[in-house]
């Protein structure tokens, strides 16, 4: 478009230069509207259920005999955010140690997912967990008793994992 | 002396050395898992093959020539193993050409075939050396299809430490330390081909003084501490370079913390001192009283309770004191325990300020700790450095053997204690009760604290810098490991990525930074409200006063203590020859 004939003068037609019409013509507009089918999700009654590739906050696996986690360490090391605590104590499951404290502060998160790639059990995934509320700061750091979710509610995202990782 | 061609480089080396010796000597890693310079040799683990050559002879006996001039190698049909070759004039070894790298990595097949890859949860990840030759000398690609072999994963070899069978590569590393160096022949390896494991002998476990030394020894992780499984992982703690205080040889060793607390002590090679050695003993309690029980902040006594106040007034407190009492009166204890700098600060404020001559250290003394390698009788790390100092007694005033009998007579009414506890007596810890007034430096509550009138909440040697004497004269200089409000972040500490990006807002980052101020510090603050005058800002200034003022010490500075690895006293200008100092693994992180 050339710019130098973007003048008022050409823009403006006579009838949008008296306003009157225009105005009658948008509330025309919003009238049709009112009649036509919605798309409003009556949210948080109405969610929406994200894919399997969807990123919401990370969660801890849980299987019957309890996490899968080994308390290796290696997502609080690749966190960029360090938003990730671990401490690992012994169990006398096969697996030797398990994380006797892990939390995620979901105030440093970044949802980079970089954690569930870097687990070499995977332990720790992403889930379809979107809307996070907290009231204050320690509420925002989440403890195993939060990021503990079954397995078959994860199956989602295992499946993409797999078949995309 | 033969000269041998290593990777190109030409070095020198005296006859009868073998191969890697030569050249750990001139700073060339070759890889090896079962080598160790201070063991014998076993040649069992194959990763040390390397190609080697000698220069071609003509059948006159003259050596044959290139084009060029330069001879013709004419290299072994095999290849050979260069911990075990003895090196010889004109030897050529390649450690990176095809031959050495195609062997290496064989060898890195071989060893991983039944290792159980469970590097998430063993101790060693970080400082494995099997780690370590993955990155550098495999291409990480197994051909082996068959199910790996199990074995035992969770065997106590001794009360101190734990065998994993299934990471155990069998270099014997460990039975070798515990027939060699620690003297107890009950390790052994038991079975044959790939079911072999290291076990103790029936009836027998391993519980020598030296035990957990294999822990480090060992290439992998199928030795690890009990006292330390899974507290940390390596790369979570920040390592700083310390002195152990358990006994008069101070070993070097380097304190492992996280969040602030000490989760382990490991040995540092120093070959002057404890090579690469240290006893369980000193690894397993001298942290516990860092990271417990300690004296929270300075306490003064009033209507009979201590109640936390603060440095300035608890200074006051202590100074107002001692201005009650005669010369005389006053006993000032000094501390084997403490460092030359909290000693040489304390007999100057005792002689300078207090101009009193009554002034001695206790001793700890204890026969049955001491043994032919490195423990030693004298249980304090800095008897000789207190003496020297001037912190021990003149002989023109009370000493701590007579201390006793002045206190139960009340000719000594008060008395100024640093770091000591008493401990082995009771008559003292009962007479304590008697003295009018008792100041005291103090790390951890004891019964000296129960008594005292005055507490100043002290650093343990993890949070001071400063030097000690061992027994072999050797001053030798530590540094804080664990942040306290006084050392914070001042002081050049390693530190982990945790301790460098955490904030306020992280509970991790939250280990306690402790309100306890180093000895010297505490002499200085009571010092100066009675006419003394200092104003020293670190150890370091406090250290070069001492050299200026103190002859044997004459010349010293930290820098030279660190750059030697510590000095022995009169000798600061004539140090022992440098030497590439071995060291296992390479890739430690922090
Ligand atoms: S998603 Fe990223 S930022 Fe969040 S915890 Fe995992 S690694 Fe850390
Ligand atoms: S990486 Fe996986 S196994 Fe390791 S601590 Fe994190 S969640 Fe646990
Ligand atoms: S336990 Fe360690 S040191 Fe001992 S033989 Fe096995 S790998 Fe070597
Ligand atoms: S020998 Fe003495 S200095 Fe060495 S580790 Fe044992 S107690 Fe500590
Ligand atoms: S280091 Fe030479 S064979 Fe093991």
């Amino acid at each position: 478009m050339n710019v130098t004939k973007n003048t008022e003068k050409e823009r403006m037609t006579f009838w949008e230069k008296i306003y009157l019409p225009e105005i009658a013509r948008g509330l025309g507009l919003t009238l049709k509207q009112m009649f036509k089918p919605t798309f409003v999700r009556q949210y948080p009654e109405e969610r929406w259920e994200p894919l399997g590739s969807y990123r919401g906050r990370p969660v801890l696996v849980l299987e019957e005999d309890g996490e899968r986690c080994v308390a290796c360490g290696l997502c609080a090391r690749v966190c960029p955010a360090l938003a990730i605590e671990v401490r690992a104590s012994e169990t006398e499951q096969e697996k030797e140690r398990y994380p006797m404290l892990f939390e995620i502060n979901m105030l440093r998160c970044i949802y980079c997912g970089f954690c569930e790639e870097v687990c070499p059990e995977e332990a720790i995934v992403m889930s379809k967990d979107y809307d996070l509320v907290f009231t204050s700061t320690e509420d925002a750091v989440l403890g195993k008793d939060k990021l503990l979710m079954p397995v078959e509610q994860l199956q989602d995202r295992l499946e993409f994992l797999r078949r995309w990782r | 002396m033969p000269q041998i061609t290593i990777d190109g480089k030409r070095i020198e080396a005296s006859a009868g050395k073998t191969i890697i010796e030569a050249a750990t000597e001139s700073g060339i890693m070759i890889p090896h898992f079962c080598w160790h310079p201070s063991l014998s040799v076993a040649g069992n683990c194959r990763m040390c093959l390397v190609n080697v050559g000698m220069p071609k002879r003509a059948p006159d006996g003259s050596t044959e020539r290139n084009p060029d001039g330069s001879p013709v190698i004419q290299y072994a049909p095999k290849m050979q193993i260069a911990c075990a070759t003895p090196i010889a004039d004109g030897m050529v070894v390649e450690l990176s050409d095809k031959r050495t790298e195609t062997a290496q990595n064989a060898v890195m097949e071989f060893l991983l075939i039944n290792h159980p890859l469970d590097c998430p949860i063993c101790d060693e990840a970080g400082t494995c050396k099997l780690q370590e030759y993955s990155f550098t000398h495999s291409v990480g690609k197994s051909r082996f299809d068959d199910p790996k072999w199990h074995k035992d994963k969770r065997v106590p070899l001794g009360p101190n430490v734990m065998y994993d069978a299934e990471r155990c590569i069998l270099c014997s590393r460990c039975i070798r330390f515990a027939d060699e160096v620690a003297e107890q022949h009950v390790l052994t390896f038991v079975e044959r081909n790939d079911h072999v494991y290291v076990d103790t002998f029936p009836g027998v476990t391993f519980d020598s003084q030296y035990s957990m030394n294999t822990i480090e020894l060992c290439p992998v992780g199928a030795l690890t501490s009990r006292d330390f499984r899974f507290k940390a992982r390596v790369w979570e703690m920040s390592f700083n370079d310390s002195i152990c205080p358990g006994c008069s040889r101070g070993c070097n060793m380097q304190i492992g913390v996280r969040d602030n607390q000490i989760q382990r002590l490991e040995p540092q090679t120093n070959m002057h001192v404890n090579q690469y050695w240290m006893c369980d003993h000193g690894r397993l309690t001298q942290y516990d009283f860092v990271n417990t029980n300690r004296v929270q902040e300075p306490m003064i006594r009033r209507d009979g309770q201590l109640v936390p106040v603060s440095w300035d007034e608890a200074y006051k407190a202590a100074a107002n004191l001692l201005k009650r009492y005669k010369h005389s009166e006053i006993m000032v204890v000094s501390s084997s325990r403490a460092s030359n700098e909290d000693n040489y600060m304390l007999a100057n404020f005792a002689r300078k300020t207090l101009k009193t001559e009554n002034i001695d250290f206790p001793l700890h003394t204890d026969e049955s700790f001491a043994d032919s390698l490195l423990r030693t009788a004298d249980r304090s790390p800095n008897s000789r450095g207190a003496s020297e100092t001037g912190a021990g007694n003149s002989r023109r005033g009370v000493d701590f053997a007579h201390l006793l009998a002045r206190i139960n007579s009340g000719s000594i009414k008060a008395l100024y204690v640093m770091c000591e506890d008493f401990a082995e007596s009771a008559e003292m810890t009962a007479a304590l009760g008697k003295v009018e007034t008792l100041i005291v430096h103090a790390s951890n509550n004891n019964a000296v604290t129960a008594a005292a009138h005055v507490v100043f909440a002290a650093s343990t040697y993890a949070e001071a810098g400063g030097t000690y004497v061992n027994v072999q004269k050797r001053v030798q200089h530590f540094r804080p490991a664990v942040v306290t409000q006084e050392n914070s972040r001042t002081t050049g500490m390693k530190m982990s990525r945790w301790d460098k990006f955490g904030t306020q807002y992280d509970r991790w980052a939250q280990g306690e930074r402790r309100n306890c101020r180093q000895n010297w510090n505490i002499v200085q603050g009571v010092a100066n409200l009675l006419g003394g005058d200092w104003h020293f800002k670190s150890s370091e200034d406090v250290f070069s006063d001492l050299a200026h003022h103190v002859a044997p010490f004459k010349g010293m500075t930290y820098e030279l203590l660190d750059e030697h690895q510590g000095l022995i006293l009169d000798r600061a200008d004539s140090p022992e020859p440098k030497k590439e100092v071995y060291k296992s693994f390479t890739m430690k992180p922090n």
